[in-house]
């Protein structure tokens, strides 16, 4: 931590900058100072899947600030971008490239969703200069301090991304073990770091490298193909990302062993069908789901929210909804937009729904 | 009132953003500003401006407005309502409660909104006279005065304390006081000590500016709220008339309890368009910057229904305030007959 770093956090700079802090002051100098908060610069775009007709995918590289305290391989970052509108938007992305230390650049390998605001608007918009907020690096899904002689990967469409952070990390460390990399995708076409992975794979140390496309003709996942690939795989250490079916098809075959990470991408839900259970995050209460304001909902679950008005003015109840889609009913307008702050007092889940109360 | 509210949201946009971030650089430049000019004497004066104007935005059309969620929609840490506190005695959190909820549920409901009179003056004929408030006068002038400290102490509730139905210090008081301690020696610290310190041999001359830069802000914010509910003409409610209150008649209190100030656009940026207290207290979450727009079709709803759409200048709305905080030090002559309009105001609620 620099000179300048510590000063900007000492309770003196913080006691004459308060109640704003030294943040608020900073950025509007240049939105690359910061004492506290990480953000960074989009300092280069690289196209790795356009295919027509096929959602573009792309390598993002940022510069973060100063306060940024580098990642280990596997870990996802929250990524917050100013959309068209002036909204500030939030999504979590995975850190492709290898660890970083505070302060380095690092990458973000995203597909352009057709759904996804954040990851369309970053790799079809974003210009180079672009400032993103960011949070630290999180998640346990992780390479060990030890890292065993034998590791196999099982990823499906873009869980591919902490994969590959880790092979790369496993790549600068010079880790001679051996490594079996099986990936799932649509088609060769839509195979992201397929050179990569290829030369990879031809060099000394190489990875065990198994492309998969079950719609071109390949097999699904099947313990008795995975057995084929790597004998004995419950007792290898493995790291499985990919979207709900696979994890779904991979997890029973490693029943009774403790040797299976995985990190889950959710898909998101929208329902929008009244019905469903409403659950509550934080108390772990979770109810059908009556058709009333979230707010009367976690009451009659027995939870007692911080409320005000209760009429959508004061914003004395506003929660933090994790998943689902919701109704305000003062707007009639849904939204399902993940990890988004509503007034419970106005609004009415539609199907399930997760709170964090 | 509702499509006029939709019609608005809709809008919401870039334009807002950038607004309100435009906003909070010109506070900050001239908080910066009015800091630094205390190194040089003969800027003094204009320093103490610089940190007045720059304390008025933050309190105003910032603090006030980011604190009642207008802007939340932005998802920016730094104006949102959960997460932002202003250059003021009063914590956020503390402030939150008072006024978001109860004062703008039970607007000028006498004996449920605690802005009427804030539990020290008498600012409605429907509060009891007793010869305390002889002093009515004098109290408003030192609440102008220490405007900020006594929005502090307002969810203190001083009037339960005196009753004997609350402990000052302890029970319902004891987090309200927490929140209160850690705010205030913040700011004591900063305005009164480490300020003047950093200046070295101007240490009493920044003590003082801080402290006019204070004053400047209370005075104003003082003027601007006491407009807003309490000139001639606006309306207030009894608890039994508001019991099982529709949607529709909560709008209709809002808009007869509630008065505007006319004045250009600097006016009304320097007041947090506040003088659209109307708009406000009908729209208190949409972005205040929108009220002079929405006041056009507010008014026209008005004049379709015959309802009363009180404004005026500010000197003239101030006069009617100040006539009124001095005519209620007395008892009244007849009931409600002295504030001629108030009582006009009330029958029309009441038809």
């Amino acid at each position: 931590m620099s000179l300048a770093t510590t000063i900007l956090r000492s309770r003196a700079v913080s006691a004459l900058t308060s109640p704003h802090g030294v943040d608020r002051y900073l950025e509007l100098v240049n939105p690359m100072w910061a004492a506290n908060e990480v953000r960074a610069r989009l300092v280069d775009i690289d196209l790795e899947v356009d295919v027509p007709g096929a959602a573009r995918v792309a390598t993002l590289t940022f510069q973060p600030t100063s306060t940024w305290r580098g990642h280990r391989a596997g870990q996802y970052v929250q990524l917050g971008v100013e959309l068209p509108g002036g909204r500030r938007t939030t999504r979590c992305f995975t850190v492709s490239s290898p660890d970083s230390k505070p302060g380095d650049r690092f990458t973000v390998t995203m597909r352009a969703n057709p759904d996804g605001q954040v990851s369309q608007h970053l790799v079809e918009h974003a210009k180079r200069g672009t400032i993103v907020h960011l949070s630290q690096a999180e998640g346990d899904f992780v390479l060990p301090d030890h890292v065993p002689d034998h590791i196999l990967f099982i990823t499906g469409g873009s869980g591919i991304t902490p994969a590959m952070s880790m092979l790369r990390s496993l790549q600068r460390r010079t880790h001679r073990g051996r490594i079996t990399f099986l990936h799932y995708a649509q088609s060769e076409d839509h195979q992201i770091f397929k050179d990569e992975l290829a030369e990879i794979s031809q060099q000394g140390y190489g990875i065990d490298l198994h492309l998969v496309y079950p719609e071109a003709g390949g097999r699904n996942f099947s313990p008795m193909e995975l057995e084929r690939i790597v004998p004995g795989f419950r007792d290898v250490d493995t790291w499985l990302c990919g979207p709900a079916g696979l994890v779904n098809a991979v997890t029973p075959a490693y029943e009774g062993s403790d040797k299976l990470r995985v990190e889950y991408f959710k898909p998101p839900t929208f329902s929008g069908v009244a019905g469903g259970e409403v659950s509550f995050a934080k108390s772990g209460v979770a109810a059908e789901n009556s058709g009333d304001n979230i707010l009367e909902q976690a009451e009659a679950a027995g939870l007692a929210p911080a409320f005000g008005c209760r009429m959508g003015i004061c914003f004395g109840c506003v929660a933090i909804k994790k998943e689902g889609t919701v109704r305000n009913v003062l707007t009639g307008e849904t939204s399902s937009l993940p990890d988004e702050q509503i007034r419970i007092c106005v609004s009415t889940p539609e199907g399930d729904c997760s709170v964090e109360l | 009132m509702d499509a006029i509210r939709q019609r608005t949201v809709a809008k919401l946009g870039d334009e807002d953003a950038a607004y309100i971030r435009k906003i909070v650089k010109w506070q900050r430049g001239l908080e910066v500003a009015g800091r630094v000019g205390f190194y040089v004497p003969p800027l003094w004066p204009a320093a103490v401006a610089s940190l007045g104007v720059s304390k008025i935005l933050d309190n105003m059309e910032i603090g006030h407005n980011v604190m009642h969620g207008q802007y939340d929609w932005m998802g920016d840490p730094g104006l949102n309502s959960r997460v932002f506190d202003w250059d003021t005695m009063a914590p956020a959190e503390n402030w939150k409660h008072g006024h978001n909820y109860v004062h703008h549920t039970y607007t000028n409901i006498v004996g449920k909104d605690r802005d009427v009179g804030y539990g020290i003056l008498r600012m409605d004929p429907d509060q009891k006279w007793h010869p305390y408030y002889l002093g009515n006068t004098i109290y408003a002038f030192l609440l102008m005065v220490f405007f900020e400290w006594g929005v502090m102490a307002h969810d203190l509730e001083a009037e339960e304390v005196f009753a004997g139905r609350r402990s000052m210090f302890r029970g319902e008081n004891a987090p309200v006081w927490r929140k209160i301690r850690k705010k205030v020696s913040k700011q004591v610290l900063k305005d009164y000590v480490v300020f003047p310190l950093l200046t070295g041999p101007f240490f009493l001359t920044t003590l003082a500016g801080n402290a006019i830069a204070n004053l400047i802000r209370n005075v104003w914010t003082f003027s601007i709220i006491f407009c807003g509910h309490f000139p001639a003409g606006v309306a207030s409610f009894s608890i039994e008339e508001c019991e099982d209150e529709s949607r529709g008649h909560w709008y209709y209190r809002q808009l007869l309890g509630s008065a505007n100030i006319t004045g250009g656009k600097l006016f009304h940026v320097m007041s947090g368009n506040l003088s659209h207290q109307i708009e406000h207290h009908l729209f208190p979450d949409v972005p205040a910057r929108r009220y002079p727009e929405m006041a056009v079709e507010v008014r026209e709803v008005c004049n379709r229904y015959g309802l009363q759409y009180n404004q005026g200048s500010l000197f003239k709305q101030l006069a009617t305030v100040y006539g009124k905080i001095f005519r209620l030090s007395f008892p009244n002559r007849t009931k409600k007959a002295d504030v001629a309009a108030t009582s006009v105001a009330q029958q029309a609620v009441a038809a």
